[in-house]
């Protein structure tokens, strides 16, 4: 087949596939140099260029753990927007409220796992609320929609100021999850010739594998059950499976649900590792929406690489150049608009 | 969509004065003797600084409601000038300060501002619909963290203080009645300049590719040109308020130009209305009275509480703010005066 036979769709023709495998390639060939860059004794030069080599794989393992956080946020807000075209700016007041009621529930009775437990379910429910008598009403029109959840993120953080003031909290982590882990990861080699390994959180750890196993987990129910499969396809054509006989009040409820439940959990879960403040909603709001907007909308695996992306410019930018370090989120943003503006992942519509 | 307001032209060959409207004449004359009765509260806390506000409001009214883009970055825009004054001219904070004199700061400040909303609004123009808030609040959040984060330029979280407004004509514009005039001035300015500007080829184009940007770009017009040119002016508006703000403050900080102040010119702007511009301004009001007495009613501590509930009522009840309110009661009022006659 010549070219001239599809003049029009380039990408149909070989053109897109050897992009891709160049794309590809480009990708081990980075993968590599971070395997080498965590893994190898650096050379002294690069210590000089890098600070340190404890520094530059904290940072790393720092923004991966962070990217597991914003991703649990950032995933259900993405679905949301992808499902319902709802841009629920109350995302980041979601994820604060649940980490407050963990911190409740966790100092109250004393079991951390009931805590995170308590924020998903509470926050699913307020989901369900929110969606049923909020947005239902406003259906179809998106500006108001959004109009209305801001006016919720500023009813509801001066709500949590009156209730639990300006300190900051720190959800007590049960002792299972306290200490920390030696890794294989060479930092420095001593004068004597014994080796530095790294040690790193136990707990951050954990974080990031509950981000995996969730991120797995939430895959799993969008390609293999049948309710992902409405979601999914509510995701391209809304109008179209209404057509074919879905109750598609339920499967928003359902996504609302799952989508502020795992805001509340994350809530918990970052309450435990960082800390709980006001002003916190606005940050993870921000991460949220850099992430759709870098990762695409309604895409788990975009939201994934965004948080990736962006959990690892915050925390590089952190070490490297600390009064600048927003401007590299502000730049992937731009960059990925410029190039892509559906996002990474996202379908041109 | 109705465009009554927003787009009714005129019929031509009238004298200057019917065209002004006797509403416009009456607001005016008001506007102008306000100092004469007003404290020096009023005039400037309450005066001066709602039409600050209301011009904020008014360059995100041209973008919602001529270009169809909703933007959140107006008060980043607006802080991007404030901080250009500062730097510019002259602080006491130590840090920059070329002290150059306010007839070039000036210009330059709001050029600044100009082209930075220009540059915001070539991003977010990649994009369509609800995309642009996202986008706008994720450059407004990530400017106040940016602002909050590097000294070198913006001086961290205490930003600068210590600047003050220019004395020029024999007069010390810092001075509530003539800061009063200006603001107004100022004001009165950029709304003609957007009421004329929406009935000019540009603002009818503007105004055609927010309802149907396709047959637009089909009929060979340049969409991205133009709502980047929206983008441009309306920085030039809220840069002119930033630089008002700067002023009226005497400082900026990274607090200045916060997610709770982007999301305070929306609301100014929706509870305003967003179809005519004399909407922000009208919301600019409403707001900064309600910001001033609430806190005799529900306290200082629960304002936002007030003010959200507020904004939840008026996106529920009236999508067009108090100018839609207003619309729709009007009719009722008109019938109840012909039914005693009927």
């Amino acid at each position: 087949m010549s070219l001239l036979d599809q003049p029009s769709s380039p990408s149909l023709s070989g053109g897109g596939m050897t992009r891709r495998q160049a794309w590809g390639l480009v990708g081990l060939f980075a993968a590599a140099v971070i395997v080498w860059l965590v893994f190898a004794v650096w050379p002294d030069w690069l210590n000089a260029i890098l600070i340190s080599k404890k520094a530059f794989v904290s940072a790393i393992l720092n923004g991966i753990t962070l990217a597991g956080l914003y991703f649990l946020v950032a995933s259900g807000f993405t679905l949301i927007f992808g499902l319902m075209r709802n841009v629920n700016l109350a995302h980041g007041s979601l994820y604060l409220l649940g980490a407050y009621i963990g911190y409740e529930v966790t100092s109250r009775t004393g079991y951390w796992l009931l805590g995170v437990a308590a924020g998903f379910a509470v926050l699913a429910i307020v989901g369900v609320v929110m969606q049923v008598f909020v947005f239902r009403r406003l259906e179809g029109d998106d500006l108001r929609q959004t109009l209305v959840s801001i006016g919720i993120s500023i009813v509801a953080a001066d709500l949590m100021l009156a209730v639990w003031a300006g300190g900051t909290y720190q959800i007590a982590t049960p002792e299972w999850l306290d200490g920390a882990l030696t890794l294989p990861i060479i930092t420095a080699v001593r004068s004597n010739g014994a080796s530095v390994f790294l040690t790193y959180p136990l707990y951050r750890l954990v974080v990031l594998a509950a981000a995996i196993v969730i991120g797995v987990g939430l895959w799993l129910m969008l390609h293999r059950t049948r309710v992902g499969m409405m979601i999914r396809a509510g995701v391209d054509d809304r109008a179209m499976l209404q057509a074919s006989g879905v109750n598609v009040h339920a499967v928003f409820a359902i996504v609302f649900a799952v989508g502020a439940g795992l805001a509340g959990f994350a809530g918990v879960v970052g309450g435990s590792a960082l800390s709980v403040a006001p002003g916190e909603d606005v940050r993870y709001l921000l991460a949220s929406l850099v992430v759709v907007i870098v990762g695409g909308m309604g895409s788990i695996t975009g939201a994934a690489i965004g948080a990736l992306l962006i959990g690892l410019a915050e925390q590089i930018g952190l070490v490297y150049f600390p009064t600048y370090g927003i401007v590299l989120t502000f730049v992937i943003m731009v960059v990925t608009l410029a190039v892509r503006p559906q996002g990474i992942m996202g379908k041109a519509r | 969509m109705s465009l009554a307001i927003a787009t009714d032209g005129t019929t031509p060959r009238q004298n200057w004065l019917e065209r002004l409207g006797a509403g416009h004449i009456i607001l005016a004359v008001v506007l102008v003797l306000y100092p004469l009765v007003a404290s020096d509260f009023f005039l400037t806390q309450i005066g001066g600084y709602s039409l600050i506000f209301g011009m904020m409001g008014l360059s995100l009214m041209l973008l919602a409601g001529y270009g169809g883009m909703v933007s959140l970055a107006q008060i980043t825009v607006a802080g991007i000038a404030a901080y250009a004054i500062a730097i510019l001219g002259n602080n006491n904070s130590n840090i920059l300060g070329f002290g150059w004199p306010w007839w070039l700061a000036v210009p330059f400040a709001v050029l600044a501002a100009a082209l930075a909303s220009a540059l915001i609004g070539w991003i977010s123009v990649r994009t369509e619909g609800i995309y642009t808030i996202m986008i706008t609040l994720a450059i407004a959040t990530a400017t106040y963290y940016f602002a909050q984060q590097n000294y070198a330029i913006f001086n961290g979280h205490s930003g600068y203080a210590g600047i003050r407004a220019p004395a020029f004509w024999g007069i010390s514009w810092r001075d509530p009645k003539p800061f009063y005039y200006l603001c107004l001035g100022l004001a009165v300015l950029s709304y003609a300049a957007v009421l004329y500007g929406s009935r000019s080829t540009f603002g009818m184009t503007l105004q055609a590719i927010r309802d149907n940007p396709r047959r637009m770009r089909a009929l060979g017009y340049h969409v991205t040109a133009h709502k980047v040119f929206a983008w441009l002016l309306a920085g030039v508006i809220a840069g002119l308020a930033g630089v008002l703000l700067v002023w009226f403050n005497g400082r900026v900080s990274p607090g200045t130009i916060g997610v709770d102040a982007a999301i305070d010119v929306l609301i100014i702007a929706v509870i305003g209305g967003l179809r005519h511009p004399i909407g922000p301004f009208l919301g600019a009001v409403v707001v900064i009275l309600m910001q001033t007495f609430a806190i005799d009613i529900v306290g200082a501590e629960r304002f936002n509480t007030l003010i959200g509930l507020v904004f939840l009522v008026i996106v529920f009840v009236s999508p067009d703010g108090i100018l839609g309110l207003w619309g729709r009661i009007k009719p009722h009022l008109a019938q109840e005066s012909l039914r005693p006659g009927s």
